[in-house]
């Protein structure tokens, strides 16, 4: 029986195959398995609600796990080129397996899109067929930042960042320039390391010299600590986190402290565009409660077969790589989207409040 | 600046717990005892334990861990210290098969708890707080402190008032001296090794509570600090190290403050360097002779 089934499923797909032997074939690695798993299940979600809002015919989708590892992802980057023969690769989940599989992509020449590596260095510049629907750090923060500026009308701020860890100075540094911009009187820097528990004494020293608003360059869980200490402290004034705070297990940790809590992300999910009202209905048919990675997946797929209608319906590789670079303006759920000359993401982000426990869009 | 003082006193009371247990162990048998870190986390994390699963009071909580962190120090007295006792070059071998148990130690949390930082669940503590000019103290801070002087006080009279205590100290001067008076120095170092170790359990969970995140490795960054409150304080001198405990948190805080973040540990330590340059024996320590 079950043997009897599995032959009716190939069979069933080969017809698919042979019926729209012109549709492009897609190559997706993503992380069903490892450390990663919880962001390729919205992603594999998102490609779904992409493909039926397209409609059959027009991208046949092959699905890959990368097992959230560089080996794994080299592995399955070799048969999707190799043996599947794609026209191009929507992945990998993580930044770290890009760096590793992309030059593979690169080398024989076919286009990767990647829906959720955010790392500033080492993905796009790897060469010119890798691309990105996924805003980096450097990108999210200074679009935050202004957006809460707006809202809240802050002019001073106190600075608190781990200078230990790449990922928190890069952020601070960013957050530096972003503020200096903005023209935020900066009225302290203070530092801390990652094995750090105790930020009583820099927090006093922050909120002693009254800054409109607390600045922070943090992993969620100094982030999560940082929080709670300063509102032990009687800190009720709002707090501007970096992408370290992008994580529910922020919240989880900072408990009933992280309320108020702001922080850039790319995905505005109230936005009322058609593209993401369009999105959130098709993910409502999926089952799955949409998030960032789903919205960027979904938004990948939807380029990749712009991509093929900008090239005039070629499916070849170095005409989906062409096409890449005519998408301009389009309307995602992401919001009107382009690349940047350096195949990065050009897109606006948005800013979210913790609100009652969860994430809420900031109007 | 009251707030900052108050910030001070606080870390500086934990330190000063966890640099007492330490001291002590190093005065009875002139040997550092690199697991105390690891006893500290390890009692964090029963404590946690016991609030998490079982639902306990941290009132029931606390005292329950201290008192396994006290049994823990009895056996890493039996495994790590007695078997190379006597041997020569015991006091080397005795640190690096403490070290060797820290690992241990720390690889079992990690296994039960695992890398991520875990917290004790909201409400564990009653969220009670006072605001004394601009400054702001919690309940927690002050049982906290509380908790501290009071462990450090009970340590103090036990050395000075008791019989447990004479022979502690007899040890601690001399212990082939104290064998032939007759006192049992075997069990005399078990009851150091649980006192020390209770009360770096106690320094763990109170830091656990105070600053509520805890890892594996949460001890190492504490076990630094206390080394140099007990070099400072005198090795061996528990008044010392409670003094010491105090002014490194003070002088950490205030760095913080005054000179910037980033300078905290150099501050601290340059002091440590200068007063072992100026004093080599720490601030409390008698030349040729110790105080457990």
């Amino acid at each position: 029986m079950k043997r009897a089934l599995l032959l009716l499923c190939a069979l069933s797909a080969a017809q698919a195959a042979s019926a729209a032997d012109k549709e492009a074939v897609i190559g997706v690695a993503i992380s069903i398995t490892g450390p990663a798993a919880s962001y390729g299940a919205q992603q594999k979600a998102g490609i779904q609600a992409a493909l039926a809002d397209l409609g059959p015919g027009k991208l046949d989708v092959k699905i890959e796990d990368d097992a959230s590892t560089k080996e794994q992802g080299i592995t399955v980057f070799q048969k999707l080129i190799n043996r599947d023969k794609v026209s191009a690769i929507l992945g990998p989940t993580l930044s770290n397996t890009a760096s590793a599989a992309d030059p593979l992509a690169q080398a024989a020449g076919v286009p990767v899109l990647a829906v959720s590596n955010t790392a500033a260095k080492g993905i796009t510049d790897i060469g010119n067929f890798i691309w990105r629907d996924s805003l980096t750090e450097k990108q999210v923060i200074p679009g935050a930042f202004k957006k809460a500026q707006e809202k809240l009308k802050f002019k001073t701020a106190g600075v608190l960042y781990g200078n230990d860890d790449v990922f928190t100075k890069a952020g601070y540094d960013v957050m530096a320039k972003t503020l200096d911009d903005l023209k935020i009187k900066v009225l302290g820097t203070q530092t801390f390391a990652k094995p750090d528990r105790d930020y009583n004494a820099q927090l006093t020293a922050l909120a002693g010299a009254k800054p409109d608003v607390l600045v922070v360059s943090a992993l969620a869980d100094n982030a999560a600590a940082i929080v709670a200490q300063a509102r032990q402290l009687g800190w009720k004034g709002p707090i501007l986190g970096g992408n370290g705070f992008n994580s529910p297990a922020f919240i989880k940790n900072a408990g009933p402290a992280a309320e108020g809590v702001m922080v850039g992300t790319s995905w505005n999910s109230l936005s009322k565009d058609a593209a993401n009202q369009k999105f959130l209905e098709a993910m409502k048919k999926v089952g799955v409660n949409p998030d960032q990675f789903s919205a960027q997946a979904y938004t990948g797929i939807l380029i990749l077969a712009e991509a093929v209608k900008q090239s005039g319906g070629k499916t070849g590789r170095e005409d989906i790589n062409a096409g890449l670079a005519k998408v301009k303006n389009f309307d995602t759920p992401l919001g009107k989207f382009s690349f940047t000359p350096e195949r990065d993401a050009n897109h606006e982000p948005s800013v979210q409040e913790v609100k009652d426990g969860k994430f809420q869009i900031v109007q | 600046m009251g707030q900052q003082i108050l910030n001070g006193l606080f870390v500086g009371s934990i330190y000063a717990l966890f640099a007492v247990g330490y001291t002590l162990v190093f005065g009875v048998l002139d040997i550092l005892n690199l697991a105390h870190q690891a006893v500290f986390m390890l009692c964090a994390f029963i404590a946690l334990a016991l609030v998490e699963s079982l639902h306990l009071s941290i009132w029931v909580a606390l005292p329950l861990a201290i008192l396994a962190g006290g049994l823990i120090g009895i056996g890493l007295e039996r495994l790590a210290f007695r078997p190379l006792r006597g041997r020569a070059g015991s006091n080397i071998s005795g640190l690096i098969s403490s070290l060797a148990m820290a690992t241990v130690f720390e690889a079992i949390a990690a296994q039960i708890f695992g890398p991520d930082i875990s917290r004790f669940p909201q409400g564990t503590f009653p969220d009670v707080q006072w605001h004394p000019g601009e400054a702001t103290v919690s309940l927690l801070q002050i049982c906290i402190a509380g908790i501290s002087v009071l462990l450090m006080a009970v340590l103090t009279w036990l050395l000075q008032r008791t019989r447990l205590g004479r022979s502690i100290r007899a040890v601690a001067e001399n212990p082939r001296a104290a064998r032939i008076l007759g006192i049992d120095v075997d069990k005399v170092i078990s009851v150091s090794f649980f006192l020390s170790s209770a009360l770096a359990g106690a320094a763990g969970v109170l830091f656990g509570l105070a600053f509520n995140s805890m890892s594996p490795d949460v001890g190492r960054s504490v076990e630094l600090k206390g080394l140099a409150v007990i070099i400072l304080g005198g090795m061996g001198s528990v008044p010392g190290a409670v003094i010491a405990g105090f002014a490194i948190g003070l002088v950490e805080v205030f760095t913080v403050a005054h000179v910037g973040s980033s300078y905290r540990d150099i501050v601290s330590f340059a002091v440590l360097f200068i007063v072992l340059v100026a004093r080599p024996r720490g601030l409390f320590g008698q030349i040729a002779t110790r105080e457990a």
